[in-house]
This record gives structure tokens, sequence and C-alpha cells, in this order.
């Protein structure tokens, strides 16, 4: 037999893809991120010029702006999701599966195409506005190309990676627990405070973590509905790798990138018992 | 026994759930409303209902070789994912081993990634590496990001799957090819199938890790992004429609397969208990 157990022989065929996959795709970002600016090969001295040129440039302006968006739509998600979340999850019953099965499926259809849908809604004489103009003869600016529909449109494409969580997280809140604490003359908010939110809270905390990251990705949204007010730090790295060509540029900014987020999902993953979240009873 | 209050609670909740679920659709609806007008340039109210974009737009053997394109890639990365994925499964939530709480996470990192990021990222490595980007290329960049997914899709499915049923196969003599193909397959199989059609549709949609892995193959996406950016054509709320239609249609069918395979999984009396 091999030397591995069972349980690496059958991880083995995903791991080596991540490994060539993931693993080495990121160290070649990496060692991109040191060659000399706007060169193509890694056989050069290396210098740290790329980092050097970031933090005199206005590069971190696009980084602030997708660190407090991502902030932003993490705090309205939360608000949105919860009481969804508590419904799935206790009130909904049957119809439970039907609901999530309308918010899984917008998943699955292209991400700029649902934005596009949004232009349609807002734009000028569109579904919005026209219909306001139609009906009441009321026709005011669009808010199209704002730095607020951008947060919307962040707000809407992330909402399924919040709840889906959130969802998971509060159906481990045993109904039991909840009883005993009303028994007990807990109020409402007690109850919500003291034992749903902190038995929770693996969930939540996971659906927090993904929508953060993914947020702080976030491009399209932006370029799109937000018509390029303000430019995300996806964006930036976006530009030095195509049409600027500077491909050490754009490396050094997606390994600052990485850290940020990488510092994140390390923090939050190594708190969490997976086997708990996923449903090992 | 309920009090007022609390059906007065449960019904905000309704309330609150389904202005959720008009807001996530407002989008969706808007295409539709623009794909079914006859004129040049969107204006709402209609004033001209009609289907001409829509027959413009299916013979038109640009959009016919994109839909090859998009499905081709789609089906090679279910399969492939589909296979390692289910390894992936077994040994996220079947077998107790010493890396596993490591690999666990470890399978995480590439869904918690950016993935434009993640994208560039391929497309220099895939440089460094002297490939030209095709739809190849593209499929493997897919997986990157749909085998973690498809790994956590089907683990779901492992959780609930007793090692006991596959211990008693090998005490009464099958071979390990026996136990996988005639007890392990069939009881995670609806695990696998909800993986694969996840692992297609997520494929289908995918614009990110397209964009810079397809080279001269563009996907239908990648091609309604470029139409989009370059002004206002009818054709792109006639495919959004399409795709959104096709993909609902693709997930009902998907959901009702399951359900059946549930049914006939509880029916059997030598499951769980």
């Amino acid at each position: 037999m091999s030397i591995f157990s069972p349980g690496a022989r059958h991880a083995l065929p995903v791991m080596l893809f991540l490994l060539c996959g993931f693993a080495a795709p990121l160290l070649a970002v990496i060692a991109f991120s040191f060659v000399p600016s706007r060169t193509f090969s890694l056989w050069q001295p290396w210098t740290l010029e790329n980092y050097a040129e970031i933090f005199n440039s206005s590069s971190y302006i696009s980084f602030l702006w997708s660190l407090g968006l991502a902030a932003a739509t993490v705090v309205i998600l939360a608000l949105i999701c919860y009481p969804v979340a508590f419904g799935l999850a206790r009130v909904f019953g049957k119809y439970a599966t039907l609901i999530t099965l309308l918010f899984t499926l917008p998943l699955f259809v292209s991400e700029n195409v649902r934005i596009y849908g949004w232009i349609l809604f807002f734009i000028k004489k569109g579904v919005l506005l026209g219909t306001l103009e139609s009906l009441f003869g009321y026709a005011p600016e669009s808010i199209l190309f704002t730095t607020g529909l951008t947060l919307l449109g962040m707000v809407y494409v992330y909402l399924p990676f919040m709840l889906f969580p959130m969802t998971l997280g509060v159906s481990m809140v045993p109904q039991q627990v909840r009883d005993a604490a009303f028994d007990l003359g807990a109020t409402r908010w007690q109850v919500f405070k003291e034992v749903d939110l902190p038995l929770a809270m693996p969930g939540i905390v996971i659906g927090f973590l993904l929508t953060f990251v993914l947020a702080v990705g976030a491009i399209a949204e932006a370029k799109v509905l937000g018509g390029q007010r303000i430019i995300p730090i996806a964006h930036d790295i976006e530009i030095a790798f195509t049409y600027a060509q500077n491909w050490p540029l754009g490396a050094a900014l997606s390994v600052l990138l990485m850290l940020v987020v990488g510092t994140f999902v390390l923090i939050v993953l190594r708190r969490f018992d997976l086997d708990s979240i996923l449903g090992r009873r | 026994m309920e009090s007022t209050g609390d059906r007065m609670r449960r019904a905000l909740l309704w309330a609150w759930a389904l202005a959720v679920i008009v807001f996530m659709y407002l989008p969706t609806v808007s295409l539709l409303l623009a794909s079914s007008t006859d004129s040049r340039y969107f204006m709402f109210p209609i004033q001209r209902w009609g289907f001409g974009w829509w027959q413009k737009t299916f013979a038109s053997l640009e959009v016919h070789q994109l839909f090859e394109t998009s499905l081709l890639i789609a089906l090679c990365v279910t399969v492939i994912a589909v296979v390692i994925a289910l390894f992936g499964a077994l040994a996220f939530a079947r077998y107790e081993w010493k890396g596993r709480s490591l690999y666990q996470k470890i399978v995480l990192l590439p869904i918690f990634f950016p993935q434009t990021v993640l994208g560039l990222a391929l497309l220099l490595w895939f440089n460094a590496l002297g490939f030209t980007m095709s739809w190849q290329t593209a499929v493997f960049a897919h997986l990157v990001w749909i085998i973690p997914v498809c790994t956590l899709v089907i683990s779901i499915q492992v959780y609930s799957f007793d090692p006991a049923l596959e211990e008693a196969a090998f005490d009464l003599g099958a071979t390990r090819w026996q136990v996988f193909r005639e007890v392990t397959l069939p009881v995670l199989f609806p695990g696998i199938f909800s993986g694969a059609l996840f692992a297609f549709l997520l494929s289908w949609g995918n614009f990110p890790l397209s964009l810079y892995t397809t080279g001269a193959d563009t996907t239908l996406p990648e091609y309604l992004y470029a139409k989009m950016i370059a002004g206002y054509t009818p054709g792109v709320p006639v495919l959004g429609t399409v795709s959104t239609l096709g993909a609902a249609l693709l997930m009902l069918c998907g959901y009702l397969v399951i359900v059946v395979l549930r049914r006939r999984g509880t029916a059997e009396p030598d499951n769980d208990q």
C-alpha cells in the first residue's frame, strides 16, 4: 500500500491541481513584482522599485476606496441579510428551499450581465425613470454613474455570499436554547444578543469574510455602474497589466492586495472548525 | 396559539424577504423588458413590443460560435471538476487524517480570492510557461475556482455518509473498486449531481477568469461585456435574458432530479437508520 493515509491519498489530486493552478501562479506574481518595471522576463536582477513606485503614487487612494466600499458593503449586507437568514432558518419552513433557489439563481448569470440590467433600470428613460415620467410626469436626474450606485451594485452582487453562510450559522442555533432563554424571562433583544448572535457567529463571520474579500477585489461595479468616478484597486491592477503593459507594477499591486486579503482570511479561518459549520453531527 | 405580536413579526419577515427578492430580480426584469422591444434604443414604457431582436440574435453565426465555445468549456470543466472534487470531498469530510484541518482551509483559499487578480495571475503564469491562451487554458483557469466550490458542495453530502456502509461491503468480500462503484458512488450521487450542476453553471457564467485566459476563443460573458461597453446594442438584453432563462431552466431540472433522488434514497430501508 502507499505511504499516504486514505485521506491524504484522496486529497492528492486537489492538492496537486491547486499547487500548479493556484500556488504556482501566485508565486509567479510575487516573483514578477521584483523585476524591473515594464519588462516581461523573470531572469533579471531583482529590484524593489515597483513597490517604491506604488508608495510614491496615488495607488493608495484606490486601496482606501476598495477597503472602504468593501467595509460598507459588509455592514449593509449584514443588516439586509440577517432577517432573511433568520426567516430561512426558522420561519419560512417548506418555502425555504424555493426562496434559497431564487437567491442562488443570480449567481449563475454572468455578473456583468446583471450589472447591465441595473443600467437599464436606472438609465434616463429606463425602467425606473421612464415609469416615473409617464405616470407622474416627474423626471429627476439619473443616479447612474455615482459612487452610491457602485455601492448598490456591490451589495447586489455579493448578497448571496453573505446570505448563505449566515443562514447556515443561524440554523446552527438550537431552538431549545432559545426556548430556555425565553422561559427564563429573557427579552427578545436579550435572546438575540446573548443566544442567537454568539451561537450563529461562525456562519456570520464566514459571511462577513467572504463578502469583504470579494468586495475588495470588485471591479465591474465601479467600471460599469459607477462610471469610473472612483477607481478600485482591482481596476488599477488591470490597467497596469493591460493598457500600461507594466506587468511588474501590476504584480506588486496584486501582492499588496493578496497580503490584505490573505491576512483577513488566515486570521478568521484559524479560529473556526469547518466540520462543525458544514454539518458533521 | 400564536400571539398577534408573533404573527406580525412573521409577516414582517416575509415582507422583508420578498422585498429583497424583488431587489435581486429588478435587473433581470429590466433585461427582459429591454429585450422585447423592436426599437433600436431602449425607452420605457415600451412603445413597440416585439421579438425582432431575438430572431436577429439567434440567426447570428457569431452567437452560435460563442455558445459552442462556452458550452465546450463548461462541459470540460464539469467533468474534470467533478472527478477531482469527489476525491477532494472524501478527503474533506469522510476520512480522519493528520493534515485534514489544514487541507480544509487550503481548499477554501481560491474561493476567498479576488477572481480578477486570479485571472491575471494565471495569465502571467501561462505566459511564463510559454502557453498560448485558448479555450483549454480557460478550462484550467475555471477549474482553479470551481474545483474548490465543487469540493465543498459534494462535502456537504459526504458529511451525512455513513462509513459503516463501506466497511460492511468490505466485510462481505467486495473489492475496493466494487465498494466504490456499488456503495460510495450511488449513496453520494445527489451531492455529485449538485456539484456537477454548480460546476457547469458557474463556468457558463464566469467572466473574470475567462477574460484573461481565453485568448482568441471568446465566451458569451466576454462578448456581452465587449458589446455593453461599446454602447447600447439590443442583442445584449436578448442574450442576457437567454442566459438567465437557461440557467433557471437547468437549475429547475437539476432541482427536480435531486428531489427524486433524495426520495428514492430515503425510500430504501438500509439508508441512515
